[in-house]
């Protein structure tokens, strides 16, 4: 199929962007979205231009690199999918199709579609962890029984893979979705209780620190997330917080 | 023995690694503040060693290519990770998961370091769980396990299909405490260039910032090398697309010896190729094996009526189907190890049997676990006189809790649903067991560098089995390293700190600069990915699945030509002075032309099959692995003298003290 492809260039953080077009041909159903610009980027090194620059890594969906607005979208149209992951027969023979990078204060543009989101990082570096040993002399595993169904939903919070769609999506560029997710994770096994009060508080604060903007509980993260991260981990995170700081 | 020492410790296996342990010099906690650390590379041995390093006191430097260490590639990984904890009472222990490890590898490994793999496996899931990794569990609490292919015990710990991903994130989390605490500096989106060894230490390393394009100098008193494998030398392969060879080929090129660079894994259960345009291939998890039985129609007939779309594979009568690996294998069946697996998929392929388009594909088929499961569910359901529907939806549901993620990213790739109808599956390019040699300590041939994770060649052989890397790269990382390496560390509490204006240092980063105005200087028109996708050729064809000296010959001799193309034409457009990824890549693949050729001219030098490599001249009258136990029961290490032609064959002979060697059979 033919299609319009309208990308934002962006040279670096200091120089401004625009948006230029770049008609392709030749896109088959069965390529990746990243494979259709890997043949844009062909295409364009060939001409002696510069290839477009975008984060990608495994393409399996899983090391939450790729981090691309397609109309509008983050990963674009279809669900529970990262980029890398979308593919080609999601679009149609002629349709245009914008791509940006994910926008949001705290996720400046480094370069063309790539931002840096380490502000994730310093919001895991605040407290996203169980301060125990790496010395390998602690209980047996068995030793901490953890009924299934905690263990179950620890694992689908800790499955966030810390893309930052959810901020992108949300109109506010709120990070609540991501640092519920982590918080989570911890707040449901017994080995997370002892630090949580701090775990809270200190993640929070981080992620205020760091230029986040307020959960007005409109929910487009939950629907842009590829790991159908819940809501409810941000309504967890409230209780642990208002608890956290009662205790003080 | 050569100058190959491996510094194994005398004594009964059993005893060696505490024996060593006992016998290490330690490093007094106020001394460790005064001793920094380089650690390449944020996977799971690279997190594991850099946040246990740091925990015992010492300073640390981390580098990584990607935004975050929480990308490194290591967060693919999806079946699980081993530990000889027998939680099942199925009969399992330190030995026998030793012993497999030893015969998947087709004893081509070393016995001392396997043992000490095994023995730390356990630990592994302690310290995991103290993490909060959050593994799956039994309705009762505590945690489940599965069995993985060539083993009969289930002895793998899981987290669905994204065991690395928690596992990584464990390590990672261990890492932000200590970067918290200020003992971790981590370095992301930089990328090592160099080695910089003084009076033949490694005592830093030349980075490049991937956002700035500035070289940096970063000293250290010693420098881990956990850089992760070099699958990606095939282009096409399960591996993240930025894993590269660099960082262990910059070190050989310092004199670092590269060890048993041919022995590559071909996965049995990836999604086949569908066309030219294909980056990456994608893995669907070995565990799938546990409950998917592989097949390819008995009849000729059938398979051309499949591959024409005449046919469906659910129309086919049972008694039309070659369950393959249950056929030639009973007593493991579709459990035998991924070497054998896969090369049973290519026979079949070969002789015509292939399912898909061009001819490459078996099928995965989970139609008889989803109606046993559905039984089961049925009845513990008191759903005595269940319909087949019900039954089959049931069974539907058990395996969606099981392996949902995986159907689901295969649905999202293929665009079928592999519920309704049998998954196609194929062969890929997945993991390397060869890397830097190291000897029991982990360091190089290189005093003060040591080689972590799928980064060195050490614990598996000519064959890695299911859920072993994992073990292996965290075992190195929080376990062993941090050991061995205080042996040696201890002597340089009084060196102080590495300056980084020294000569040694000046040559180094000079090296890099005229190596990237190198690169830039090409006059064709041709990209990165053009020369990276012919090598990628060269090697599936001719150091792949399987291997004869005549093809070898004509690889190393492409290679050659290909590389020498590559420094005269290769465009590779934009400022060295910022991002380029252009730019990153042409280095990684210029170290991938050298690997390549050095790959090709080992897997000629070694007259045997052995695990991940089929010499076809060698083969059993059933078209098994025929090993040369006589003259190649040793480690190829090769020393760099220039060209990868003029590389030097150094051998370590494996003594095999505990095991006696076998054919091995899973017959
Ligand atoms: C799809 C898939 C599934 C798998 N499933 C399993 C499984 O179920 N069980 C199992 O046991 N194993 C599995 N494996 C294998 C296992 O994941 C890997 O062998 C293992 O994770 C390697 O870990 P590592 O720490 O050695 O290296 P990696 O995780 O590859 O890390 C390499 C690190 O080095 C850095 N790096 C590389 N080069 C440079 C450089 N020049 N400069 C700076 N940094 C650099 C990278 O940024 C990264 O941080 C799987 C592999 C794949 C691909
Ligand atoms: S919560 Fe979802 S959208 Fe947000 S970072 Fe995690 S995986 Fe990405
Ligand atoms: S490239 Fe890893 S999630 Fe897309």
């Amino acid at each position: 199929m033919k299609l319009n492809l309208k990308i934002w260039r962006q040279k670096d953080a200091n120089t401004k962007g625009q948006i230029k077009d770049y008609p392709i041909d030749g896109v088959d159903g069965d390529m990746s979205f990243l494979e259709m610009m890997d043949i844009l980027n062909e295409d364009l090194i060939t001409k002696g231009e510069e290839p477009v620059e975008f984060d990608h890594d495994c393409r399996e969906g899983i090391c939450g690199s790729c981090s691309m607005q397609i109309n509008g979208e983050p990963h674009g149209p279809d669900r529970l999918v990262t980029t890398c992951q979308l593919h080609m027969r999601k679009f149609n023979d002629g349709d245009t199709i914008v791509i940006e990078p994910f926008r949001a204060k705290a996720f400046p543009v480094i370069k063309d579609l790539i931002v840096d989101r380490s502000a994730f990082d310093r919001i895991q570096q605040a407290g996203g962890y169980i301060s125990v040993n790496t010395s390998g002399n602690t209980v047996d595993a068995n030793a901490i029984p953890i009924n299934k169904e905690n263990a179950d939903d620890s694992f689908y919070a800790a499955a966030c893979i810390g893309c930052g769609a959810c901020v992108a999506a949300c109109k506010n560029a709120s990070a609540m979705l991501f640092t519920s997710a982590k918080v989570s994770q911890f707040a449901l096994l017994p080995q997370g209780q002892v630090e949580a009060t701090e775990r809270v508080q200190n993640m929070v604060r981080q992620m205020d620190l760091e230029g986040f903007g307020n959960c007005t509980n409109t929910g487009a993260c939950e629907v842009e997330c590829p790991k159908g991260i819940s809501l409810e981990n941000i309504a967890r995170m409230n209780r642990e917080y208002l608890s956290a700081n009662i205790k003080g | 023995m050569g100058i190959l020492d491996s510094k194994i410790p005398s004594g009964p296996l059993a005893d060696k690694w505490t024996k060593h342990k006992n016998a290490i010099d330690l490093v007094n906690p106020a001394n460790k503040r005064n001793i920094d650390v380089i650690v390449v590379g944020t996977g799971l041995a690279g997190g594991s060693a850099a946040a246990t390093l740091a925990e015992l006191g010492y300073n640390v430097k981390t580098f990584c290519y990607q935004d975050s260490p929480r990308r490194a590639h290591s967060i693919a990984a999806q079946g699980g990770i081993n530990a000889a904890k027998n939680y099942q009472g199925d009969g399992d222990s330190n030995y026998r998961l030793f012993y497999d490890t030893v015969k998947g590898g087709d004893y081509r490994s070393r016995e001392a370091n396997v043992y000490r793999l095994a023995e730390v496996s356990g630990n592994i899931i302690d310290q995991c769980v103290a993490q909060g990794v959050p593994f799956a569990r039994e309705y009762g609490g505590l945690l489940d396990n599965r069995s993985f292919g060539g083993v009969l015990v289930s002895r793998t710990f899981y987290a669905k299909g994204q065991t690395g991903q928690q596992l990584l994130l464990g390590a990672y989390a261990a890492m932000n405490r200590q970067i918290n605490r200020g003992k971790i500096q981590s370095f992301n989106r930089h990328e090592m260039m160099d080695l910089v060894k003084i009076d033949g230490k490694a005592r830093g390393i030349i980075a490049r910032n991937l956002v700035t394009g500035e070289i940096e100098r970063h000293s250290a008193h010693a420098v881990v090398l956990a850089s992760g494998g070099y699958g990606n030398v095939f282009f096409l392969s399960t591996n993240a697309m930025g894993s590269n060879v660099m960082a262990a080929w910059r070190a050989h090129r310092r004199g670092a010896f590269f060890a048993n660079p041919c022995y590559t894994q071909i996965h049995p259960t990836c999604i086949p190729v569908s066309g030219e345009h294909q980056s990456k291939l994608t893995l669907m998890s070995e565990s799938l094996r546990n409950d998917g039985r592989i097949w390819v129609p008995k009849h000729k007939k059938d398979a051309e009526a499949i591959r024409n779309g005449k046919l469906k594979p659910i129309e086919l009568k049972e008694e039309d189907r070659d369950y393959y690996l249950e056929r030639r294998y009973p007593a493991f069946g579709n459990l035998v190890p991924r070497d054998v697996a896969s090369r049973a998929a290519k026979e079949r392929c070969d002789a015509g049997f292939g399912v898909n388009k061009t001819g490459e594909a078996v099928y995965l088929d989970f139609a008889a676990a989803i109606m046993r499961y559905g039984k089961e569910k049925a009845l513990t359901s008191g759903l005595k006189d269940a319909d087949d529907n019900t039954i089959r939806q049931l069974g539907e549901e058990v395996v969606e809790a099981k392996y949902g993620n995986l159907f689901q990213m295969y649905e999202k790739i293929v665009d079928e649903n592999p519920y309704k109808t049998p998954m196609k599956i194929y062969p890929a390019v997945h993991y390397t067991m060869g890397g830097l040699w190291v000897d029991y300590n982990l360091q190089t041939t290189i005093e003060g560098c040591y080689a972590a994770g799928e980064a060195n060649f050490s614990d598996h052989g000519a064959n890695r089995l299911g859920a072993s890397a994992l073990m292996q790269g965290l075992a190195d990382g929080y376990f062993v390293l941090p050991y061995t390496i205080g042996d040696y560390l201890s002597k340089d509490i009084r060196t102080g700190k590495i300056p980084t204006d020294s000569a040694e240092f000046e040559a180094a980063e000079k090296e890099v600069r005229d190596r990237i105005t190198k690169l830039k200087a090409g006059k064709g028109t041709h990209s990165v990915d053009y020369y990276h996708k012919k090598l990628g050729k060269i090697m599936w064809n001719k150091c792949g699945m399987s291997r004869n000296a005549k093809e070898l010959q004509e690889a190393i001799d492409e290679i050659s030509a290909l590389r020498a193309d590559f420094w005269e034409n290769v465009r590779v457009p934009g400022s060295p002075e910022t991002k380029n990824q252009e730019l990153e890549k042409a280095g990684r693949v210029a170290d991938f032309l050298e690997l390549g050729e050095l790959f090709a001219k080992d897997a000629l030098s070694r007259n045997e099959s052995c695990g991940g490599h089929f010499r076809e001249e060698y083969q059993t009258p059933e078209g098994e692995a025929l090993r040369d136990d006589e003259n190649f029961k040793f480690v190829s290490a090769w020393e760099y003298k220039g060209e990868p032609k003029d590389a030097v064959l150094h051998k370590e002979d494996l003594v095999y003290e505990n095991i006696e060697l076998k054919t091995r059979s899973y017959k």
